[in-house]
């Protein structure tokens, strides 16, 4: 199998989705012939021409706006926001037009041929604009899924399910770990269900739960709770909305432990939703509060970016105090 | 690309005087075709069926006011004084044309086909309603006439309408999708971003811009400082056209040949249609305060209705007493829908979590489950509507 990048990864999950269904189109700024800034749509408008891969203007609202129309047609519009931190000019398509489409028409239309990708989060040195993590805002709003890979072969099968779902999907890309996340990737078709965890390691004491590129400072931080004797259960969430409640709450269980750890600020970050569902389900077999990492509730920095983020050794501190409670 | 620029020598900065758009109008006040005007083909049956359509929403207008005001309906909007911009509109469109409408358009989904117990069963929300009573009253949708369920939100069909038409191009279609919206919308950042995406992308969108000078209260000339909405188009590269919108001809005839021009060029095009706002914005308005009754009364002198009437009278296909008694029979069979759909139940309670995904997720079952459990508890107290059965199924559900 050939080891390929997460962001060859997306490229090949276009690619497969495009090859297969005549109806898929992408769309966004910069994506035709140069292939987007970060070339996730590299030699897409090649193989499957302008009509089916091009250039759009400048507008957030206008992309996702017109994907919805084009996907209410019976296209599958696949829209690329070149950077989260500038989908919110296009918040009120998503949030109440493609959100709501198929509940206030009493399903007579549906847009769920809709994905949105974008790229977000930190470790790019990109400060405030070309940082951000802003799936929570995305999560409170019923009607979307929000889906987010942490690996490449995550990345193809995730973006493959999204495309084919029949609801719109914000599809969020780990831009931190685009090429530094290598990993064995099947040219074949393959999908990996929506609204399923996955445990990435077993283990006895404590729960952690991330997604998107926060799981490698998960592992980091596992593994060396793991040379003090502390045995950690890694949780990737990967669906954000629906979330694998059942998933998470078997592993607390079993654990009595849990730490959640994202990027986006912890007031009304994600982290929140799961530690309230996480204690309504698992309140009798809690060893200690459940703990969040998260970032700071600061705009994202530029130079104190390392400081701001929740990295492993924050994790491993909270997996201590956690454990010693 | 952009067009090629003449150089010049002289430094002059453009006007906007520069550019106005003319309006069209083939009809004169008293439905009399003006001179040097062409008179757009049009067949006996087709006048008719604008001219009963335009009726029959005046008709429906003033019944469903009246029932708002009795308590029955909750929320009304009327289309009073815009009828001509509305039918003349769709009815150069074929039925197989998309619709993307605002809220003001319900001429236009009569003109298809919805009958007055589906405008009831909406305005009910009663168990037919094709919305499932999930949205306000005027909020109509129907898959099977090709009018796309309205929403809310402001300007946020026009850049879906221009994706829409991307879509038939791309299908081969020998369709294209007409796109509504008002004067005020125009001010939306979708208006700008849908225009700018249907002219780059070569989309077959006609986008009808009511302009019937007001949104709610605001005026237009707080609204805009420029020649109205049509200028616009030309900035964005799209063909763009005025007419009077309360002269059925010249509506119509813009309308006949911007679809043609559309599908032909592969291209949008706007129709601005200069008409008047005679009622309120919606029942929850009260324009006394904000203009006076001589202006009014000015536009209702220009009654496009009347208008019409009087040219079909001239030609001979119509009469006054066919009109009485097609306005006679229109009441009976609006106030006869309300009072038979009005009696039915509400949507069942299940309807709560249906679409909101494809599939109701976990979670969602297990709400509508606590859900359940709770109104079993206190059925009195969720149970407002006498008719409505939806609740008893759902808790026969959990028992």
């Amino acid at each position: 199998m050939p080891q390929i990048n997460l962001l060859q990864a997306v490229n090949s999950a276009l690619d497969t989705a495009m090859a297969h269904d005549p109806r898929v189109i992408c769309l966004g700024q910069d994506i035709g012939q140069f292939g987007g800034v970060f070339r996730a749509t590299s030699k897409l408008q090649e193989k499957y021409g302008k009509q089916r891969c091009f250039n759009t203007p400048i507008t957030e609202q206008g992309i996702v706006g017109f994907s919805i129309g084009l996907a209410a047609q019976g296209s599958i519009a696949v829209a690329e926001i070149q950077f989260a931190d500038y989908i919110f000019p296009a918040f009120d398509q998503i949030v109440n037009e493609a959100a709501k489409f198929r509940y206030r028409s009493g399903d007579q239309f549906n847009c769920g041929g809709l994905t949105i990708r974008t790229p977000y989060g930190g470790g790019i040195a990109g400060g405030l604009y070309h940082s951000q993590s802003p799936e929570a805002y995305f999560c409170h709003t019923p009607g979307l899924k929000v889906v987010i890979p942490s690996t490449a072969y995550q990345a193809k099968g995730l973006l493959l399910s999204a495309i084919r779902d029949p609801d719109p999907v914000i599809f969020f890309e780990p831009k931190a770990i685009y090429r530094a996340e290598v990993g064995e990737v099947p040219d074949d078709d393959y999908e990996i269900p929506l609204g399923v965890a996955e445990v990435v390691t077993e283990g006895a004491d404590i729960t952690l739960v991330g997604w998107g590129a926060q799981m490698h400072q998960l592992h980091r931080a596992a593994k060396m709770a793991l040379q003090d004797g502390i045995s950690c259960e890694v949780i990737d969430l990967r669906t954000l909305l629906p979330w694998d409640l059942e998933t998470v709450a078997a592993s607390v269980n079993k654990t009595g432990r849990l730490i959640i750890s994202h990027e986006a600020p912890r007031t009304g970050g994600f982290a929140g939703e799961i530690s309230a569902a996480v204690q309504e389900q698992c309140f009798l077999s809690l060893e200690s509060p459940i703990m969040r990492v998260a970032g700071m509730d600061t705009p994202f920095p530029l130079v104190f970016e390392k400081e701001y983020l929740p990295d492993y050794l924050k994790v491993y501190e909270a997996i201590k105090q956690s454990v010693n409670f | 690309m952009t067009a090629k620029s003449k150089q010049t020598d002289v430094l002059r900065f453009t006007e906007t005087t520069d550019l106005t758009i003319p309006t069209l109008r083939i009809l004169d006040a008293d439905g009399k075709l003006r001179k040097n005007a062409h008179e757009p083909v049009i067949d006996k049956a087709t006048a008719l069926k604008i001219y009963e359509n335009m009726a029959y929403i005046r008709v429906l207008d003033e019944r469903m006011l009246a029932a708002q005001r009795q308590g029955r309906l909750s929320f009304y909007l009327t289309c009073t004084g815009e009828e001509a911009s509305v039918v003349g509109s769709i009815a150069g469109f074929k039925s197989h044309d998309m619709v993307m409408s605002q809220y003001r358009e319900q001429a236009a989904l009569r003109y298809r086909g919805f009958s007055s117990e589906q405008f009831m069963n909406q305005l009910l929300s009663n168990d037919l309603d094709f919305g499932k009573g999930r949205q306000m009253p005027i909020h109509y949708g129907s898959h099977e006439l090709n009018y796309m369920t309205i929403s809310s939100p402001l300007a946020t069909q026009i850049p879906q309408a221009a994706g829409y038409a991307y879509g038939q191009k791309l299908a081969g279609k020998d369709a294209c999708t007409i796109c509504y919206f008002g004067d005020g919308a125009a001010s939306e950042g979708d208006f700008h971003a849908g225009l700018n995406m249907a002219a780059v992308s070569n989309c077959p969108v006609v986008f009808v811009v009511r302009n019937n000078g007001y949104a709610i209260s605001t005026p237009t000339s707080e609204q805009f400082a420029g020649d109205g909405i049509a200028p616009r188009g030309i900035g964005y590269g799209i063909s763009s056209i005025r007419v009077d919108g309360n002269d059925i001809l010249a509506v119509y005839a813009a309308s006949v040949e911007a679809r043609r021009l559309a599908l032909q060029t592969n291209a949008p095009v706007i129709i601005e249609t200069m008409s008047y706002r005679l009622g309120a914005h919606s029942t929850s308005d009260d324009p006394s305060s904000y203009r006076n009754a001589d202006e009014e009364e000015i536009w209702r002198q220009k009654d496009p209705i009347l208008r019409m009437k009087k040219w079909l009278l001239d030609k001979g296909w119509w009469s006054d007493q066919q009109d009485h008694q097609l306005k006679t029979q229109y009441k009976k069979e609006i106030l006869d829908a309300l009072k038979s759909q009005e009696k039915r139940p509400s949507p069942p309670l299940s309807d709560l979590i249906t679409d909101v995904y494809k599939t109701p997720p976990l979670h969602l079952r297990q709400q509508y489950t606590e859900l359940l459990n709770h109104i079993a508890k206190y059925p009195d107290h969720y149970l407002p509507n006498p008719n409505n059965s939806g609740h008893q199924s759902a808790l026969t559900q959990v028992n």
